[in-house]
């Protein structure tokens, strides 16, 4: 992930990898041995696939979790980088401060979603709250991180040459710290994504996760298979899209 | 730095106190806790809605109330079970994979692709089909707290095993060892620390797993008594729950950790 460019190699084994998979998955549907519950045949799957993208439902079902994650994500990076940022800024405070958040991120924030539903009730906002609190630790710590990390003598230069506070920040810190930043970003983007489709499959009514929950139920495996799958390459375009970000940001930070 | 250390000192009121405060951040650490919950506490009194947030003093009384239970005693064991099977799994599948993996080149080169891929799936859309395949019991749980622990496993293994030195390598060879003591003697100690990184991270995503499943549908476990606590408007019971989930947490993380120092007592001896 580090290297930029492309692997080839790894790319090809992982298209091979995907048509083996596909090519068996045709085939034991194809002898019929397989109870179709359990594994629904694969042309049933993408002829399913090809019906759902053409209903308004799963759009609307896409608006209201992409919205929740949005909201999210704003909340979680807002809450999470004006933290990191006092913290990390002073390093006793950093001292203090990080095993605690770093502690409360290891209990499992989900026994306390029953309570976030409770609260919030059970439309986005359970959602939204529950996203926001388990994507606030990462952004927070990695600032955190990447603020403390700084080397203290470009701090000492920058001061011994005038800077002041904004100065400091905007051409000193922030261009230091990016790089870990970026990255605590984009962790929080994805625990705030998989908490928010967790949450809506537990308890929910709107979202794609509650979609699929009620397929699951209703023991329609053929189109949850293609819920699945679509949820599976929205999950691929977002990673897709923050790994270009973070590649962005972090060439941004280390040049020279 | 300063200010703020003086900042965090005034809080604390005397000059002895500033300085002892300055000096050990742990015990800063201690205080902020413990101010934390005076705080929850008297808000728990006056402010807050106790349906929602109760105070501690209510946590920890409701705490032998739920204990005493029969249904959340065999909810506790139930969980725990889950998990120490699911963690045992997934240490001996992901240790047994990451040293195939990482031991050969064509095995490295041809498998870490698609174990990255699986890795990328978001793993809570394919819940429902663990639930279909391993059924409502203790099944699903366990396979799914596996699949959550089993990557940061893998992934550590690979990782510590690509870092030993070729030179290492080279010369117990030439001393003669077979590829049983050079896994033995050179590579699992090369890998201890890598390894219990990955097995700390394992730790928390089996527990997460399993508690996923278990939210999802149950008959029982810590997952299902959350919900039933929360169904009833009683948070106290749920926090006391927690309570005992952070306790279980921490006793296996810190048996991690003990296992991880008599792993690698061998380090401290040569530096």
């Amino acid at each position: 992930m580090n290297k930029p460019g492309i692997d080839w190699h790894a790319r090809a084994i992982q298209v091979a990898f995907l048509a083996g998979v596909i090519a068996l998955w045709y085939l034991v549907g194809a002898t019929g041995k397989i109870n179709t519950v359990f594994l629904p045949e694969l042309p049933r799957v993408i002829e399913k696939f090809g019906q759902i993208v053409q209903t308004s439902r799963l759009y609307e079902n896409l608006r209201v979790t992409l919205t929740e994650l949005v909201a999210a994500f704003a909340i979680a990076s807002t809450l999470g980088l004006t933290v990191g940022y006092f913290v990390g800024r002073s390093r006793y405070a950093a001292l203090v401060f990080e095993p605690l958040l770093a502690g409360l991120f290891a209990i499992p924030l989900i026994v306390f979603l029953p309570l976030f539903i409770l609260f919030f009730g059970i439309g986005m906002e359970s959602k939204i709250a529950f996203g926001a609190s388990y994507a606030f630790f990462p952004i927070a710590l990695n600032t955190i991180g990447g603020i403390s990390q700084v080397d203290p003598r470009f701090v000492t230069v920058a001061r011994s040459m005038g800077a002041n506070d904004a100065q400091l920040f905007r051409r000193v810190l922030l261009p230091a710290a990016l790089p870990v930043i970026v990255t605590g970003l984009r962790m929080g983007c994805i625990i705030a994504f998989l908490s928010i489709l967790g949450s809506e499959m537990i308890a929910g009514l709107r979202g794609l996760g509650s979609r699929v929950a009620a397929l699951a139920e209703g023991m329609n495996t053929a189109e949850m298979f293609a819920y699945i799958v679509f949820v599976i390459l929205l999950a691929a375009l977002l990673n897709t899209m923050l790994t270009k970000m973070q590649r962005r940001f972090s060439e941004a930070g280390q040049a020279p | 730095m300063t200010d703020a250390t003086l900042k965090a000192a005034t809080d604390a009121g005397t000059p002895s106190w500033r300085e002892m405060l300055a000096k050990s951040p742990g015990k800063a650490r201690l205080l902020v806790v413990i101010a934390t919950f005076i705080v929850w506490e008297i808000a728990g009194h006056t402010v807050l809605d106790p349906h929602f947030l109760s105070p501690p003093s209510a946590i920890v009384g409701a705490l032998p109330r739920i204990l005493s239970d029969l249904g959340v005693q065999k909810a506790l064991w139930a969980s725990f079970y889950e998990l120490i099977i699911a963690f045992a799994i997934a240490i001996v599948a992901g240790v047994a994979i990451g040293l195939a993996v990482g031991l050969h080149r064509f095995t490295f080169r041809s498998s870490l692709p698609l174990i990255l891929l699986l890795y990328s799936i978001p793993q809570v859309t394919i819940l429902p089909l663990f639930v279909l395949y391993f059924g409502i019991g203790a099944g699903s749980k366990i396979a799914f707290g596996v699949s959550h622990g089993i990557f940061p496993i893998m992934l550590n293994v690979i990782a510590g095993v690509q870092s030993v030195d070729d030179a290492h390598l080279t010369a117990a060879r030439a001393m003669g060892a077979t590829r049983m003591q050079i896994i033995r003697r050179v590579v699992l100690p090369h890998m201890t620390p890598s390894l219990f990184a990955g097995l700390r991270l394992a730790m928390s995503g089996t527990l997460l797993g399993v508690l996923l499943a278990e939210l999802y549908v149950s008959q029982g476990g810590i997952g299902y008594y959350s919900r039933v606590f929360a169904d009833s408007f009683d948070p106290p019971a749920t926090f006391a729950l927690v309570t005992c989930l952070a306790v279980m947490a921490i006793l296996l993380n810190e048996s991690v950790r003990r296992a991880e120092r008599r792993a690698s007592f061998w380090r401290t001896h040569q530096r």
